[in-house]
């Protein structure tokens, strides 16, 4: 494993999304990723386009946009270092159903899909390992959209 | 509010010198009124009899819109500055509406303090975690300011707050100057997001997972409506903050406010004088009950 590997390896195993997740597939992980940071205000990826990776936030805010013709794209939610971005990538037809802006400066593990899909293909425990992962952050925030839908924080009780 | 005199007042309540009986209002002249959002005010108050006994954060006090009506409304000031009363209403009916409109010079009258407090004595040496839901950064105001004040009693202090959207953001100025201390942690989120927002987008329970405190040493106090309550408490527990150091603060209409009406009964206890701050221990089963 060469140093740059091994790294990226170390900072996989301190992301919360992968906590406890056995060594050996932390290490496969390892060679499917590489570092990156940007700016605020770069598009990471946009609707309709190939959904060929996927992040692990390290650092910094991402807003999940949705564009609406003909007005400013609609932020649905954001996620920011600790978070996982981005799980079209897992699905056919593999394109981004939404789209991803940093607004402050972002550091994050960019993982290569094709490579993780492969892997789950050829090791169905790693393959249940990550779908448990990412199954529990989709309820998560199915959660946290059911509770936009309730209004929150308005007092008043929604008249039947 | 209907302009009320002070002497027409001092007929309403009875008598200007209300002594200590619970049930009879003192007069507090309105001194400064801040608008703090579109629907919400907060009115600062002086006494015109003899003052309120002093407050402890996450009592209430009964407000009276003369010839309106009386509410429950939290303590949402500076709990050392005795001579001055502090209280943020959100106009939702016909007395919060009253009182929110009392312009400086009119007068209301004020019953309290009352009901539990949310007990930062008992949390010394522990990380501190404020959750606010909309109006419910008023009650934890108080709170907070206190914890700043004996600052190093306590460990982290966090400040956890959601709102609808950023116009909703009340208490700016004392955000902006708590954002800007380094040993506290502030983190706002709005359900949606405005032109010029850039902070985070979605519900306060999204804040948990990554909020920075220690569960096993972390108090946490929440105030929001009941829905914000449950879900909050829940992702706490989730994190591994055990029920009896999650503190909630409940609402429920109430009349008397000394536990002599049964007004605000909820199941086996009365808000206003066995709450309005529970811990989730107590509180758990009467919050997922229906019709209670
Ligand atoms: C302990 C305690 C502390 C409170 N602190 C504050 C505070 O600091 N600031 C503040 O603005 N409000 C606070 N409230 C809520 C406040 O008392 C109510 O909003 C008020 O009683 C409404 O009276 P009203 O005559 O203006 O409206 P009403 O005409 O009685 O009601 C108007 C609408 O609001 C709804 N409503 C009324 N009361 C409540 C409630 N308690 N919870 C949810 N919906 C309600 C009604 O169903 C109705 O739809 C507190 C309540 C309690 C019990
Ligand atoms: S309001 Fe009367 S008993 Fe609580």
């Amino acid at each position: 494993m060469t140093d740059e590997v091994a790294g990226i390896a170390t900072r996989l195993a301190k992301h919360p999304f992968l906590a406890g997740m056995p060594d050996v597939h932390v290490q496969a992980l390892a060679g499917l990723a590489r570092l990156q940071r940007w700016p605020a205000d770069t598009r990471l990826f946009s609707e309709h386009r190939t959904a060929d990776r996927f992040f692990l936030l390290e650092e910094g805010l991402v807003y999940i946009e949705m564009p609406i013709p003909g007005q400013e794209d609609m932020v649905l939610e954001t996620v920011r270092g600790g978070d996982v971005l981005g799980w079209s990538w897992l699905f056919p037809p593999y394109v981004w159903h939404f789209s991803a802006l940093t607004v402050a400066p972002t550091e994050a593990i960019v993982l290569a899909a094709a490579g993780v899909r492969e892997r789950c293909e050829a090791s169905p425990e790693f393959g249940y390992d990550l779908i448990r992962r990412v199954a529990g952050v989709a309820i998560q925030r199915l959660h946290a959209v059911r509770l936009r839908l309730m209004n929150l924080y308005d007092p008043t009780p929604p008249r039947r | 509010m209907t302009a009320v005199t002070e002497s027409a007042a001092a007929d309403l309540v009875g008598s200007a010198d209300s002594g200590t009986d619970p049930m009879v209002p003192h007069r507090y002249r309105v001194v400064r009124r801040r608008l703090e959002t579109r629907d919400t005010v907060t009115q600062l108050l002086e006494p015109l009899d003899e003052p309120i006994p002093a407050f402890a954060p996450g009592q209430f006090a009964m407000l009276y819109a003369f010839g309106v009506g009386e509410v429950p409304i939290s303590m949402s000031g500076d709990p050392s500055r005795v001579e001055l009363l502090q209280h943020t209403l959100r106009n939702v009916g016909a007395v919060t509406g009253a009182l929110c409109a009392a312009r400086p010079g009119a007068v209301i009258g004020v019953r309290g303090p009352f009901g539990t407090s949310w007990d930062l004595n008992s949390a010394y040496g522990h990380d501190l975690v404020f959750i606010a839901g909309g109006i419910g950064l008023a009650p934890l105001r108080s709170a907070l300011l206190q914890a700043l004040s004996q600052r190093e009693r306590y460990r982290r202090l966090v400040l956890l707050l959601g709102v609808r959207n950023p116009d909703e953001l009340m208490f700016r100025k004392d955000l902006r100057s708590w954002k800007g201390l380094f040993d506290v942690d502030v983190e706002i989120t709005v359900d949606r997001g405005a032109p010029g927002w850039r902070g985070q987008v979605g519900v306060v329970t999204t804040l948990l997972p990554q909020a920075p405190f220690d569960p096993d040493n972390a108090v946490a106090f929440v105030c929001g409506p009941e829905v914000m309550l449950r879900f909050t408490a829940l992702g706490l527990s989730q994190r591994g903050v055990p029920a009896q150091r999650i503190r909630l603060s409940t609402e429920r209409n109430m009349k008397c406010g000394v536990g002599l009406c049964g007004h605000c009964q909820l199941g086996p206890v009365l808000v206003c004088r066995d709450g309005p701050v529970f811990s989730y221990d107590r509180l758990a089963p009467l919050l997922h009950v229906r019709e209670l």
